[in-house]
C-alpha cells in the first residue's frame, strides 16, 4: 500500500506524518509512508494541506487533523 | 448559576473571607474563567460545524466567476468560515489564481481569514460585550473588503511569481463527503484542538483582568496614549506590525492596555496589526508574491488599520 502525506512543512503537516506512521505501525500492515512537500505534486490532489492520500486517492485534507482512530479506519478501508 | 459555582469555589472550597480584595479577585477570576470557557466551547463547536460545509475547494468554486466588489465582499465573509492551515496559503493562492479569481478578491480572503477569528470573537464578547465584538467583526470585514479592492485596482498581477500562472491542473478537486455524524466529530476534534492551544493565554488574560486591576494606576497610559494623543493609533499599529501572535495570545495584552486607559480604537488597531500582519505569513506568501507586492500589501493593511483606529476613537 502506498500512503502519501501532503504538506509543505509546518507543525500540522509534521503531526499528520507522525500520526500516519503510528497508525501503520499499530495496524501492522505493509505500507510505505511518503512525505510530499513539492507544491506541484500536492496540487495534483488538493489545495488544502495537510492531506492524506492512500493508493492515489485523497482521503483527508485540511484542518483539523483526523484522530489516530480515524486514520486507522481510512487505511483499513483500503487494505 | 455561574455565580453560585464561583461563590462555592471562592468561599467554601478555598475558604476566603467575604469582602476582601483577594476573595473578590479570585471570585471574578473563577466566574470569568467558567463563563469564557463555556462560551468558547459552544461557539467554536458551532463555527466548526459551519466550517465543515465550506472547505477551501468549495470557497474557490463560489468565488470563481465573481466580479470585483461583490467578489470582495463574499471573499471577506468566506475568509471567516473557511478553515485553513497557514501552511496551505500557497496552494490555496495558486488554486484561486488558477480558478480565475481576481487578485484583489483573493486578497480580501487572505486578509479576513486571520483577522476575524472565532477565538477573538469569543474573547471580545466575553470580556468587552457584544458591541465591541460587532465593531471588531465589522471593521475586520471592511479592512478585508477595501484592502482587497485597492490591491485589485492597482493591477499588481505582474508582481505575482510567474510560475503561479503556469499552473494548469484544470481539474476540480474532489470534496470529501461527510455525514452529519462526521461533521459533529470534526467539530468536537476542532474544539478540543483549539482549546488545547489557547487555554493558557486565556487564563492569563482573565488573570490580568482580575489582578492588575488594583495594582497599576487606572490612567497610567491615558497620559501618554489616550484619545487626545493623535499619534497613539499609528504608534500602536507600528508596534503591532512586527509583533506576531494569534488572537488568543494578544488578548491578554490588549485587555491590560484597555484597563489602563488606552482607547478602544487604538486597542483594536493594535490587535488587528498583530494578528493580520505577520512575518511568518509574509515568508510563506513570498513563495507566490514578489517583494513589491508584499510591500504594497503590508502598506495598504497598515494604512487601513490606522484609519480604522482613528474612526473608532472618533465615534466611540
Amino acid at each position: 500500500m502506498e500512503i502519501k502525506v501532503l504538506g509543505p512543512g509546518c507543525p500540522n503537516c509534521h503531526q499528520m506524518e507522525e500520526l500516519t506512521k503510528k497508525a501503520v505501525k499499530e495496524l501492522g500492515i505493509d505500507a510505505t509512508v511518503d512525505k510530499v512537500t513539492d507544491i506541484k505534486e500536492i496540487m495534483k490532489y488538493t489545495m488544502s494541506t495537510p492531506a492524506l492520500v492512500i493508493n492515489g486517492k485523497l482521503k483527508h485534507s485540511g484542518k483539523p487533523l483526523p484522530g489516530l482512530e480515524k486514520v486507522k479506519e481510512l487505511i483499513r478501508a483500503e487494505v | 448559576m455561574l455565580n453560585t459555582l464561583s461563590d462555592y469555589f471562592t468561599y467554601d472550597l478555598l475558604k476566603l473571607e467575604h469582602g476582601t480584595h483577594l476573595a473578590d479577585a479570585v471570585n471574578f477570576f473563577i466566574y470569568d474563567t467558567i463563563k469564557i470557557f463555556l462560551l468558547l466551547s459552544a461557539i467554536i463547536f458551532v463555527i466548526a460545524i459551519i466550517r465543515s460545509y465550506f472547505p477551501p475547494e468549495k470557497t474557490k468554486r463560489i468565488l470563481s466567476h465573481k466580479k470585483v466588489f461583490i467578489g470582495n465582499i463574499l471573499a471577506a465573509l468566506l475568509g471567516i468560515v473557511t478553515p485553513f492551515c497557514s501552511c496551505s496559503a500557497v496552494p490555496l493562492f495558486i488554486g484561486f489564481v488558477e480558478a480565475g479569481i481576481p487578485l484583489g478578491v483573493t486578497f480580501s480572503f487572505l486578509i479576513s481569514s486571520p483577522m476575524v477569528n472565532e477565538v477573538a470573537i469569543v474573547l471580545l464578547f466575553g470580556l468587552f460585550g457584544w458591541k465591541v465584538t460587532a465593531i471588531y467583526i465589522g471593521t475586520g470585514l471592511l479592512v478585508a473588503i477595501f484592502g482587497g479592492i485597492i490591491i485589485g485596482k492597482l493591477r499588481l498581477e505582474k508582481w505575482v511569481e510567474e510560475y503561479v500562472y503556469r499552473f494548469h491542473n484544470g481539474q476540480a478537486y474532489e470534496i470529501i463527503k461527510q455525514t452529519f455524524k462526521e461533521r459533529l466529530q470534526y467539530a468536537k476534534d476542532s474544539t478540543a484542538d483549539i482549546l488545547k492551544r489557547i487555554w493558557l493565554y486565556i487564563l492569563i488574560a482573565i488573570g490580568i483582568g482580575g489582578f492588575i486591576h488594583g495594582y497599576v494606576p487606572e490612567d497610567f497610559l491615558v497620559h501618554y496614549a489616550g484619545k487626545g494623543n493623535l499619534f497613539a493609533v499609528p504608534i500602536a499599529v507600528l508596534i503591532g506590525v512586527p509583533l506576531y501572535s494569534n488572537a488568543a495570545g494578544v488578548i491578554p495584552i490588549i485587555y491590560a492596555l484597555m484597563e489602563k486607559g488606552l482607547s478602544m480604537g487604538t486597542v483594536l488597531a493594535f490587535m488587528m496589526a498583530v494578528t493580520a500582519l505577520s512575518l511568518p505569513e509574509m515568508i510563506i506568501l513570498r513563495k507566490v508574491l514578489k517583494i513589491p507586492l508584499l510591500g504594497v500589501f503590508a502598506g495598504i493593511m497598515t494604512a487601513t488599520i490606522i484609519a480604522v483606529g482613528y474612526l473608532f476613537n472618533a465615534i466611540l
